[in-house]
C-alpha cells in the first residue's frame, strides 16, 4: 500500500477526532508500544463473515498466533473459523515465491471449502517484498469463479484503527454494491408493516451477543440487509449499498464505510450501541427517525414502553446488588460511553473511564453523561491502572482481556469487555447477564479468602504495590 | 525409523504451528526479572501476548521494537537501539532477549552488531546482559525458536571457556526443553533434590509462570525465573541434564564452553524414559533412588497393568511440535497403543526416532485426514484441535501450545512416573467414556414382548 493511501485512510473527515492530532499519524515508541497492529485490526473487522475463505498471506506468525481466537457467532456457516495462511517459507520469501504459492493456495482453499469469497490479508513479509497481491486475486478469481478480494493490511502500515479501516475500504472498494438484496419473502410479509431495510456496522455479534437484539428488529420491520460484520454473509455485504439508514455500532473502527455509504448512495446513518437499556431505546428510536415512517415511530415506542417495563422489573434485584459500587473502565474498541450508559442503568458509579481509543466525540458525550469532575484515564500501564483502582476506590476494573491478570495478580474483581469475552451484553435481555457477571465477580468470596494473610504469618499484607 | 512426509499443498489450512519468535519469547520468560522485546511490527508483540496470556492466565511482559512503514522502508536500526533504550530505562531489567521476527529478517537486521552499537551509544548499561537470536518465523516452529534462544542465552552469558567443572559439588545444570509445562519442571526440581542435588533449570518457567499470587501486584518484568547471575555459575556444575532433543545443540555449546559433563534425554515420559533419568540421578549423586521415588515407579507399573485393558491397540492421533511428538509417541506405545496418525509443524532430528510409520509435515488439517482415514480413537494436540476431534468424533487430550480452554491446563504434569501414571489414567478413562465396542441391540424377528415401545428396527435395515 502506498503512503498516501494509507494518509487517506487516516484522514477520516466523519470523525471529530480528525480535527486534531491523528491517533494514527504519531509513530509507536520502540521499547513502549501496545496494541494490535493494522493486520490484526483488519482481521478482526472481517472474519466474522461466515461463509468467507480468510487466507493470511504470510509466515506462520501472523496466523499461526492468532487464528480460532474470537467471541464472534455464526448461525449458519463455520468456514471462518477454518484457519488459513500460505505460511510462507524461507525458500518462498529468498526466491520470490509467494505470489505463486498465493495462487495455488486460493485454488486450493475454493476446491476444498467451495467459499462463497475468499478474501486474502496481506502482511509484512510480503509487502515488504513486494508480492503484487491486487494481480494474484485477479487472476486467481478469474481461474476460480470466485470473488477474491485484497485486503492490503501489513502490520507495519499501522495500528489496529488502521487496519479497521483498511478493511472497511476493502469492502466498500470490491464488495459492496456488487448484488442485489433478495425480494422480501411473502410469508415475512406483515399488514400494516411496511419492510425497511437497513444496515449495522460495526456490530460483531460477539458470543452471539446480537441475537439479544435481532429478534425486535423482526418486531419493528427493519430487515437488516448486513451487519459488518457479526453473523455476515459474503452476499450480505453486497447489498450494503440499498439500505435506507445505516447505524455504526462501534464508531471508530469503520466510520469510513458509513460515510461512503452517505456519499455515494445518500443513506443516512446515526452512531449508537445496543449497551444498556437507555441506549438500546435510542439505538430503536433513532432507526424511526431517520426512516421517517409514521407506523414504526408508534410500534417503536410500543416495543421500548414493553421491553423496558420488562427488563427494569427483572433487573431490580441486580440493582440492589450492585447500586453505588465503584467501577473504573478501561476499555478498547467498545466506546467508553456506551458502557457508562449500561452501568448507570444498573445504579453503578463509573468513577473514571480510559479514552485512550475515544474520539473527541466520544469524550464530550462522556462528560455529558458523567458530568466534568470525571477523570479520564490516558496512561493504560498496569501500574497506571492499578494505582488507579486504589486512589479512586473502586470496587472493579473493566476492561479488555489483556488487562484481565493485571487486575486478577492485585486481587481486584474484573470484568471482560473485549472480542474474546464469553459473555454477551447487548440488548434489553443482556442487562441480566451483565448485571449477573458483575455480582459474581464483585461479589465473590474468593477475595476475602485471597487477601487474607495466612493464619501464622506476622506482618505479611498481601498487595503491596511493586516500585519496579 | 518413521518416513517423514514433506509438506504437499500450498495453502496450511487450521495451523498447528506457532512461530519462532514466540518460542525464543517463551525461552526468555522463564529467566527473572527480564523481558523479551521481538524485533518487528507492534502486531508481532501483541499477537504473541495475547497467545501467552491465554495459555498460561498470567500478566506476560513482551516489548516490540514496533517497526512502522518508514522504518520498514529506510532502516530499523534506530528502533532497536531506541527500544532497548526505553526498556533499560523504565524497567532496568536483569536481562531483555531480542528476536527476530520475519519482518526484520526479511529486511535484513544485522542484529548482534546493532547490539553492540546499542552499548556503544549507551555504555551506562553496559551492565545488563541483551540476548539477540535470529528467529525469523518462515523457518522452526515455537520448539526451535525456544532452543535458539537457550543457546543465544549461553553464548552470552558464558561467553569465555572455563574449567571450573564440579566447583559447587550439588549444583546440576538442566536445559529444560519447550514441551515440559510448568508442572513438569516442578517436579523435575523435586526429583533432582530428592538426591541431594541442586538443580539450576534454565529457563525456569516453573518459578516464572506456575501460576501463584504473590505480594507483588504488578511488574513490567518477569517475576521469578532463572536468575541470571545462577547462569554464569553453570560451568561450576558437577554436571548437566539436557531435556529434549531440540536443546542439543545448545548442550553441545554448554559443554564445549565449561566441560561439564552431561546426560542427555529425549524425552521423560513413559517409564523407560524415566528411568533412564532416575538411574542418571543416582549415578550423578552417587546415592541411592530414594524408597519415595521406587514407590512412584511401582505406582506407575500398577497403573499401566490396570489400564492396558482400554489402552491396548487403542488407536492415537498426535500433532505437537518435534520432542513433545516424539514423547507422547513413545510413552502411548509403552502401553500398546497404536499411533495411526503423527504431524509435526516443522523438521527435527527426532522425527525419525517417533514409534510411527510416517509423520507428516504439517497442520491440523493433516492430521485430520490421516487420522480419518487410519480410524483414530483418539486425538492428543493442543487446544485448535477441538473442532478437528470434534468432526472426527473423538476425544482430545490437550497437549502443546496453546491451551486457551482448558483452566490449569498449562500446570499439567505430564513426566516423570506420577505424569505419567495420571496420563494413562487420563487416557483409558476418555476411550472408555468413548467407547462403543457393544454391539447394537437386536430383537429377534420372533420376540413377542408386547407392551416395549422401543422402535426396533424392520427385518432387513439392521445397522
Amino acid at each position: 500500500m502506498h503512503a498516501k493511501d494509507i494518509a487517506e485512510l487516516l484522514n477520516e473527515p466523519a470523525c471529530t477526532h480528525n480535527k486534531k492530532e491523528k491517533s494514527g499519524c504519531a509513530r509507536p515508541k520502540p521499547g513502549a508500544t501496545a496494541g494490535g497492529c493494522s493486520f490484526d485490526g483488519a482481521q478482526i473487522a472481517l472474519l466474522p463473515i461466515a461463509d468467507v475463505a480468510h487466507i493470511v498471506h504470510g509466515p506462520i506468525a501472523c496466523a499461526g498466533s492468532s487464528w480460532d481466537n474470537r467471541g464472534t457467532r455464526s448461525s449458519g456457516p463455520t468456514l471462518y473459523r477454518i484457519g488459513m495462511t500460505t505460511d510462507l517459507t524461507e525458500q518462498d520469501v529468498i526466491m520470490g515465491r509467494g505470489e505463486k504459492r498465493l495462487f495455488h493456495a486460493i485454488k486450493q482453499a475454493v476446491d476444498s471449502y467451495a467459499p462463497k469469497a475468499v478474501f486474502i490479508y496481506n502482511t509484512c513479509v510480503p509487502a515488504l517484498t513486494g508480492d503484487d497481491i491486487s494481480a494474484v486475486c485477479q487472476a486467481a478469481a478469474e481461474k476460480c469463479g470466485v470473488p477474491v478480494v485484497p485486503v492490503d493490511c501489513a502490520g507495519f502500515y499501522g495500528t489496529k484503527n488502521l487496519g479497521n479501516r483498511i478493511a472497511g475500504e476493502a469492502m466498500f472498494k470490491y464488495v459492496v454494491g456488487t448484488a442485489e438484496p433478495f425480494p422480501v419473502p411473502e410469508s415475512a410479509q406483515r399488514p400494516g408493516i411496511t419492510v425497511h431495510d437497513v444496515n449495522l456496522i460495526g456490530e460483531y455479534n460477539i458470543a452471539g451477543e446480537f441475537w439479544n437484539v435481532l429478534p425486535l428488529f423482526d418486531k419493528l420491520g427493519l430487515r437488516i440487509l448486513c451487519t459488518l460484520s457479526g453473523d455476515a454473509r459474503f452476499h450480505d455485504v453486497q447489498t450494503m449499498h440499498r439500505a435506507e439508514a445505516n447505524m455504526v455500532v462501534c464508531a471508530k473502527a469503520l466510520l469510513n464505510v458509513a460515510r461512503k455509504l452517505q456519499t455515494d448512495y445518500k443513506t443516512p446513518y446515526f452512531e449508537g450501541s445496543f449497551y444498556g437499556v437507555t441506549d438500546t431505546s435510542m439505538a430503536f428510536r433513532e432507526f424511526a427517525k431517520l426512516l421517517n415512517d409514521p407506523a414504526l415511530t408508534e410500534r417503536t415506542e410500543a416495543l421500548i414502553a414493553r421491553e423496558e417495563a420488562k427488563i427494569n422489573a427483572a433487573l431490580e434485584p441486580w440493582r440492589e446488588r450492585l447500586r453505588g459500587k465503584r467501577v473504573l473502565l478501561y476499555t478498547g474498541g467498545v466506546k467508553s460511553w456506551s458502557i457508562v450508559s449500561a452501568l448507570q442503568d444498573l445504579g453503578m458509579e463509573v468513577v473514571a473511564t480510559g479514552t485512550n481509543k475515544s474520539t473527541e466525540e466520544d469524550k464530550a458525550r462522556i462528560r455529558e453523561i458523567m458530568g466534568d469532575k470525571t477523570k479520564m484515564i490516558t496512561d493504560g500501564s498496569p501500574k497506571a491502572l492499578l494505582g488507579a483502582v486504589k486512589e479512586y476506590q473502586a470496587d472493579i476494573l473493566i476492561a479488555g482481556g489483556r488487562n484481565m491478570y493485571t487486575a486478577l495478580k492485585a486481587r481486584i474483581p474484573f470484568l471482560d469487555i473485549n472480542q474474546e469475552r464469553e459473555f454477551g451484553y447487548e440488548g434489553y435481555s443482556g442487562m441480566i447477564e451483565l448485571a449477573r457477571q458483575l455480582a459474581l465477580t464483585i461479589q465473590s468470596p474468593v477475595w476475602e479468602s485471597v487477601r487474607k494473610p495466612a493464619p501464622w504469618a506476622k506482618t505479611s499484607v498481601p498487595g503491596i504495590a511493586l516500585g519496579a | 525409523m518413521a518416513e517423514i512426509l514433506k509438506r504437499n499443498k500450498a495453502l496450511a489450512v487450521n495451523p498447528l504451528k506457532a512461530s519462532q519468535p514466540v518460542g525464543a519469547s517463551l525461552a526468555f520468560l522463564g529467566i527473572n526479572k527480564a523481558i523479551p522485546m521481538m524485533h518487528g511490527s507492534q502486531g508481532c508483540t501483541a499477537f504473541g501476548k495475547v497467545f501467552f496470556v491465554r495459555h498460561f492466565r498470567e500478566p506476560i511482559p513482551l516489548q516490540t521494537t514496533a517497526m512502522d512503514q518508514v522504518s520498514t522502508v529506510m532502516s530499523a536500526d534506530e528502533n532497536v537501539i531506541e527500544g532497548l533504550r526505553a526498556v533499560c530505562e523504565k524497567s532496568k531489567p536483569a536481562l531483555i532477549g531480542l528476536p527476530t521476527t520475519g519482518l526484520s529478517e526479511t529486511q535484513g537486521t544485522d542484529i548482534k552488531r546493532l547490539v553492540k552499537d546499542f552499548y556503544t551509544a549507551h555504555p551506562e548499561f553496559a551492565h545488563i546482559p541483551v540476548v539477540p537470536v535470529n528467529t525469523p518465523d518462515f523457518t522452526g516452529c515455537l520448539e526451535s525458536g525456544y532452543a535458539l534462544a537457550v543457546k543465544a542465552v549461553l553464548k552470552t552469558l558464558l561467553p569465555e571457556k572455563t574449567n571450573n567443572v564440579s566447583k559447587r559439588k550439588k549444583q546440576v545444570n538442566v536445559l529444560a526443553g519447550s514441551f515440559l509445562t510448568p508442572g513438569d519442571v516442578e517436579h523435575i526440581k523435586e526429583l533432582i533434590e530428592a538426591f541431594g542435588l541442586r538443580p539450576l533449570v534454565l529457563p525456569d518457567i516453573d518459578d516464572s509462570l506456575d501460576g501463584h499470587l504473590s505480594e507483588m501486584e504488578s511488574s513490567p518484568l518477569t517475576v521469578g525465573g532463572t536468575p541470571v547471575s545462577d547462569i554464569a555459575s553453570m560451568g561450576e556444575s558437577i554436571a548437566t541434564l539436557v531435556l529434549g532433543n531440540s536443546l542439543f545443540e545448545a548442550a553441545d555449546f554448554l559443554k564445549a564452553q565449561t566441560g561439564v559433563p552431561d546426560f542427555r534425554f529425549d524425552s521423560l515420559m513413559g517409564l523407560d524414559a524415566v528411568d533412564a533419568f532416575v538411574a542418571a540421578l543416582a549415578e550423578i549423586s552417587g546415592k541411592p533412588v530414594p524408597e519415595k521415588i521406587e514407590r512412584q515407579r511401582a505406582q506407575l507399573q500398577d497403573a499401566m497393568v490396570d489400564s492396558h485393558f482400554m489402552l491396548g491397540f487403542a488407536r492415537i492421533a498426535i500433532a505437537a511440535d518435534p520432542d513433545l511428538l516424539y514423547g507422547l509417541s513413545r510413552m502411548v506405545s509403552e502401553m500398546g497403543c497404536e499411533v495411526v496418525a503423527a504431524v509435526s509443524p516443522a523438521r527435527a532430528h527426532i522425527l525419525q526416532e517417533v514409534a510411527v510409520a510416517q509423520v507428516g509435515i504439517g497442520d491440523l488439517e493433516d492430521l485430520e485426514i490421516v487420522a480419518k482415514r487410519n480410524g483414530a480413537q483418539l486425538v492428543i494436540s493442543n487446544s485448535h484441535a477441538v473442532e478437528t476431534a470434534r468432526r472426527l468424533g473423538v476425544p482430545l487430550l490437550r497437549a502443546g501450545f496453546p491451551q486457551y480452554d482448558l483452566i490449569g491446563g498449562y500446570q499439567r504434569l505430564w513426566v516423570g512416573y506420577r505424569g505419567t501414571r495420571q496420563v494413562f489414567f487420563d487416557l483409558a478413562n476418555m476411550i472408555v467414556e468413548h467407547g462403543h465396542h457393544e454391539p447394537e441391540p437386536y430383537v429377534s424377528i420372533y420376540a413377542q414382548r408386547t407392551g416395549e415401545n422401543h422402535a426396533t428396527p424392520a427385518l432387513g435395515t439392521t445397522h
